[in-house]
């Protein structure tokens, strides 16, 4: 167990390695409550959100969801979100845990002008994940939603195991999977059906380290690692969430126009390193030699095989053309550039 | 989690296991579990001096990096090369298989093995760990 932004989290069930393999192979069951909800509904709900997120969520279906951020009136990311629109008039919004109360307090700031009431819902919420080639069969025995119908990045209202639940075709593995927002009194119960419907299937419950691990090969950006408020949607490679074509104003989009057109600052590269030795969050990255940037996340990928690492390099010449390093504790680990993400599966 | 009660422990979770003056160490169940998954470990050299207290290699799991240290003074006799291919010997069987490295250890005037005086029993080592936890 660790402690994570107020909770008590699993870092691991067993073996982070194992269960990082049952997700890419079978399935693996997260517990995610500590993420936080907050509901956004009424009639302009979706303007609302509009004004104050990166995306174009008014034109979104009741029934899809979008990854989106919320940035700073300068452009620096405040979190990275997914929302889902449950309703013509009601909204989902999900934020990291170490983030709810400032995504919740901007929310509700950003919404003031509108038709449209901000609730922070996390406490009525459990989050359960189901991830994994193995999770449509497993989940598709609990529910009488259609499963094989439901679109990547979209979700429905009803039961799984009994119980009144939201569940979405998301995840944060790089897998085909769902998530399960359930009432809190509920979800030992679907926990446990979950467990004992996926067990034949190889699911085992699966902690942060290997959500981690997943999130890192599938190139997915993790909040205070790859995103933050001195980096911009563009240094992360994700300029394409920023929606300029929307109408009407958002925060940060003067800022966001000017970032825009710019080359960014820096920019995030995947490296894979050929050691045993990981390189990890902070570490010097070096361009023959001289430091040109710091590696934000790193791990051993069990799918490679390697280590791999997620980087941020300074913009200017060389990086593509010199022989990149990362200094781990002082010795200079030769590493290669590489497209992200390390891992995409097989559709 | 048993510690096995003939070997010796240190603070730092090393265990050292004793015949006439070699040492052999390895890292324990409890700190190879709160580790995670092993994936590399930092040898010391072979041949190499290492003080009581003092780091002499690296302990990499997934999600960090401790440092070794070595529980006794002496010189580095062998290490566990099997490591080099499987790391997780350290989590599978930690006072076995997983063993990292030996030690010739100095001898005191009477020729046994000069043992720091802080080692810690098995029962004394539990204790710690368990207010630790």
């Amino acid at each position: 167990m660790t402690s994570f932004a107020g909770w008590q989290m699993p870092l691991r069930y067993g073996s982070e390695t194992a269960e990082h393999q049952a997700v890419r192979h079978a399935a693996g069951l997260f517990d995610l409550s500590h993420m936080g909800e907050i509901t956004v509904t009424g009639a302009e709900a979706g303007r609302a959100l509009d004004y104050a997120l990166t995306g174009y969520l008014s034109a979104m279906a009741p029934g899809r969801a979008r990854y989106t951020m919320i940035c700073a009136a300068d452009g620096g990311v405040l979190d990275d979100l997914v929302v889902y629109r449950l309703g013509e008039q009601e909204f989902l919004v999900i934020a990291n845990a170490a983030n709810t109360s400032v995504v919740f307090d901007e929310l509700r700031s950003r919404a003031s002008e509108f038709d449209a009431v901000v609730t922070d819902a996390t406490d009525d919420y459990a989050l359960i994940a189901v991830q994994g080639p193995a999770a449509a069969g497993i989940l598709g025995g609990l529910t009488e939603i259609d499963l094989g119908a439901m679109k990547y990045y979209s979700g429905a209202a009803g039961s799984v195991a009994g119980f009144p639940v939201w569940v979405a075709r998301t995840g944060y593995t790089g897998e085909d999977g769902f998530e399960v927002f359930a009432r809190p009194a509920d979800a030992v119960a679907i926990w446990d059906a979950l467990v004992a419907a996926g067990t034949p299937a190889g699911l085992i419950p699966a902690g942060l380290a290997a959500r981690d691990t997943l999130r890192l090969e599938a190139g997915m950006p993790l909040y205070g690692n790859e995103l933050g408020p001195d980096l911009t949607p563009f240094e992360a490679g994700l300029g394409r969430v920023v929606k300029f074509d929307k109408a009407g104003d958002f925060v940060g989009r003067s800022a966001l126009a000017v970032l825009a057109a710019a080359e960014p600052a820096r920019r995030l590269v995947g490296l894979t390193i050929q050691s045993r030795r990981i390189p990890r969050h902070g570490y010097p990255v070096l361009a023959d030699g001289v430091v040109c940037g710091t590696v934000t996340s790193g791990a051993p990928s069990p799918t490679l095989g390697q280590p791999i690492a997620m980087a941020y390099l300074n913009a200017g010449p060389g990086a593509d053309d010199a022989v990149l390093a990362v200094d781990i504790r002082g010795e200079a680990v030769p590493a290669q550039l590489t497209d992200l993400p390390f891992y995409s599966r097989s559709r | 989690m048993s510690n096995p009660a003939e070997l010796r422990y240190t603070a730092e979770h090393e265990w050292v296991s004793v015949e006439g003056t070699l040492a052999s160490v390895g890292i324990t169940e409890y700190a190879a579990q709160q580790l995670g998954d092993v994936v590399y470990v930092s040898l010391p050299a072979v041949g190499a001096a290492v003080t009581a207290g003092e780091p002499c290699g690296e302990v990499e799991s997934v999600k960090s990096v401790s440092d070794l240290y070595s529980p006794v003074d002496g010189e580095v006799t062998e290490t566990n090369t099997e490591l080099e291919d499987d790391p997780s010997l350290v989590n599978a069987e930690p006072y076995g298989l997983g063993w990292i490295f030996r030690v010739r250890v100095a001898q005191d005037g009477n020729g046994d093995a000069a043992l720091p005086t802080d080692l810690l029993s098995a029962a004394e080592y539990e204790e710690l760990t368990k207010s630790a936890s």
